[in-house]
């Protein structure tokens, strides 16, 4: 199986085990790390401390923790005033809500005067379930990776997610970060690279390069593996550095395959499938599909139910990798 | 071009007791749709369940078998996460059948865990991201307002949403244009997520900062539904100012271990065994009397 073993991945990659966990928790164990390092480090949340995993800061360093309420407007413009005084600040809400709600004040108070804002959202994509589309973003890749000066990181997993929360930390300058309710399948480990501006190839193949980010980065994986069942050799790349895209390692891939498949849990349009559009388009066309939601909102349903209703698990991936190997020329 | 006013039928005993009945069969409904559900909001619902049986079974002028009658008062629900009352009581109203209740939050139902208008008629409003339903009822009762329309607004928010900006953005609004026909009823039940809204981000003097921002304010005990709806008349009958109820109400009303908990804020009865005590407490009053099932 030619798993890259650089990557470094879990060995019950494919166990029926293998362990699974929300990737927001990694958020909270990240913050729970920058904080002991940092005393510049601060958390801001706008009512939903439990959910987005801020309440082991809070309880580790209450005077640096800021309650907001049910004002995500100025949980971010609040957060750039203290970032201009010098601390490093992290907004925590739902997707839909920052930067969902809030997008102008981080367009103009964070993203323009690069203000060190790090930007969490939680609940994002279809996976929040039962709650239904009004809390189910789907387009804060879109919305997040057109702002210059912003960094948009999607990790994969809860140990990739606190590695990104503790980057975001570290460099200079404006990151958003994004993350789900639901856990999924925990598949990197503590010596799995991670770097922003970095892709990671987790798995080598010539005829199709599977491109992926976040949770489904497994579904691509379970993908690949069908894949090659039916004599088809994919390569694999975990994209959680959405913005900046890592493009000498998508050309290559793309180079080498021909064809390509993209996945995220987000909408098609304007998310991470269009970034590496935009980069194959003038430096390599060839045949894309991109797996995503195709121009609708979500609904309620078990988190389950909806990736499979919005075709964006492996047996979909499959799918789209047979059409593009048909498209190659 | 002054509106044709629409009075509120006068409230007999007789016809308050059903009503208060009628509230406690919804608290029931509530609690076993959630339950059967796995997962959703049980403090507002209960909490809310008097005034939403008032202005459905009273106040509201409505039919429920011409969800989109134009002349009909519109009722906003800007805290979405409360739509279980919402769905429940018009189910009782006659909206849809009690039957599809046990849908709620599953894939395909019209019964989304947060209410989509799209979904189900009557709705009138999307809503779960809070604050915007002020901003959606000033909207519509200034175009009421425009044509000389008999028809009232209402919109059932939250003290939680009060946090949000665009709550006040509307206030001023509604206060600007005189929207006499717009009135906001608030369930200040004093908890959201995090805990009490007193320690989170105070709101007091509420009062106060109604009147400043132009409001007519009034302040009612949300479970006394004689109060609600004199309090709706009142608004009727009230010239050039928006009114806002503020309806002081018990989190989870009706059964104790919830009452007054931000815990329950979004959480459900666990099990069966969770589920029919919280049950008993309602078909008891809290112990008061006997239920007929023991
Ligand atoms: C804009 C927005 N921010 C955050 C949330 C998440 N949220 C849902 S309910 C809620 C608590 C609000 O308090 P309240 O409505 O008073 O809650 P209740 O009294 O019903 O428990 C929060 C923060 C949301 N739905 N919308
Ligand atoms: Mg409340």
């Amino acid at each position: 199986m030619p798993i890259n073993a650089a990557a470094k991945l879990s060995r019950k990659l494919f166990a029926k085990d293998i362990p699974e966990l929300p990737t927001r928790n990694g958020f909270g164990d990240g913050l729970l790390l920058l904080g002991a390092k940092n005393e510049k480090v601060v958390v801001l949340c706008a009512d939903l401390t439990e959910s987005t995993r801020v309440d082991a800061f809070k309880k580790a360093f209450p005077e640096r923790f800021v309650q907001m309420g049910v004002s995500e407007q100025s949980l971010a413009a609040i957060a750039a005033g203290m970032a201009l005084a010098g601390k490093i600040p992290f907004i925590a809400s739902y997707a839909c809500f920052s930067p969902g709600r809030n997008w102008e004040q981080i367009r103009t108070t964070i993203a323009l005067p690069e203000t060190n804002v790090k930007i969490a959202g939680a609940h994002s994509g279809v996976s929040v379930g039962p709650d239904g589309a009004t809390h189910q973003m789907t387009e804060d890749i879109a919305l997040m990776r057109v702002l210059p000066n912003m960094t948009v990181l999607v990790p994969c997993d809860a140990i990739e997610t606190r590695k990104a929360t503790v980057a975001a930390g570290e460099m200079h300058g404006p990151v958003y970060i994004r993350f789900a309710r639901e856990k999924s399948p925990v598949f990197t480990t503590e010596k799995s690279p991670f770097a922003i501006g970095k892709a990671n190839i987790l798995r080598t193949g010539n005829d199709v390069a599977i491109i992926a980010c976040g949770p489904l980065v497994y579904e691509a994986l379970l993908a690949a593996r069908d894949l090659a069942k039916m004599g088809v050799e994919a390569t694999v790349i975990n994209n959680a550095s959405v913005k900046p895209m890592d493009e000498v390692t998508i050309l290559a891939a793309a180079k080498r395959c021909k064809a390509v498949v993209t996945v995220e849990e987000a909408q098609a349009a304007g998310g991470m499938g269009s970034a590496v559009c935009e980069l194959l388009a003038s430096e390599f066309p060839c045949p894309v599909e991109r797996i995503g939601l195709q121009d609708v909102f979500g609904q309620s349903g078990t988190p389950r139910e909806l990736l499979e209703h919005y075709r964006l698990t492996a047996p979909w991936i499959v799918k789209a990798a047979q059409r593009v190997i048909k498209m190659k020329r | 071009m002054p509106a044709v006013r629409r009075e509120v039928p006068s409230l007999t005993e007789k016809k308050l007791l059903t009503l208060e009945a009628k509230a406690n069969e919804i608290r029931e409904d509530i609690l076993r749709m959630l339950t059967t559900a796995g997962s959703g909001h049980s403090a507002g619902p209960l909490g809310m369940a008097d005034i939403f049986t008032a202005l459905y079974f009273h106040v509201l002028h409505h039919n429920a078998k011409k969800p989109t009658w134009a002349e009909r008062d519109r009722l906003f629900l800007s805290n979405g996460h409360i739509a279980p009352v919402r769905y429940v009581t018009m189910a009782h109203a006659g909206y849809l059948p009690k039957s599809e209740l046990t849908t709620l939050r599953k894939f395909g139902s019209r019964l989304q865990g947060h209410p989509e208008a799209r979904m189900l008629p009557g709705l009138e409003n999307t809503s779960g991201p809070l604050g915007d339903g002020s901003s959606q009822a000033a909207g519509t009762a200034y175009a009421a307002k425009m044509d000389g329309a008999a028809w009232h607004t209402y919109c059932v928010m939250s003290d939680g949403e009060l946090e949000a900006g665009i709550t006040w953005e509307a206030a001023l609004f509604a206060s600007r244009n005189h929207l006499h026909n717009l009135t906001w009823i608030i369930d200040r039940n004093n908890i959201q997520i995090d805990g009490y809204t007193e320690d989170i981000m105070p709101l007091e003097p509420l009062h106060e900062k109604f009147a400043a921002f132009g409001f007519h304010v009034i302040e009612i005990d949300g479970h006394n539904i004689r109060e609600f709806v004199d309090a709706c008349d009142l608004a009727k009958a009230t010239f050039e100012a928006p009114t806002v109820i503020i309806a002081h109400t018990i989190p989870g009303k009706g059964v104790d271990f919830m009452e007054f908990e931000p815990a329950w804020h979004g959480k459900t009865p666990k099990d069966k065994t969770e589920l029919n005590a919280a049950l008993r407490q309602l078909r008891t009053l809290g112990g008061k009397i006997a239920s007929e099932m023991d």
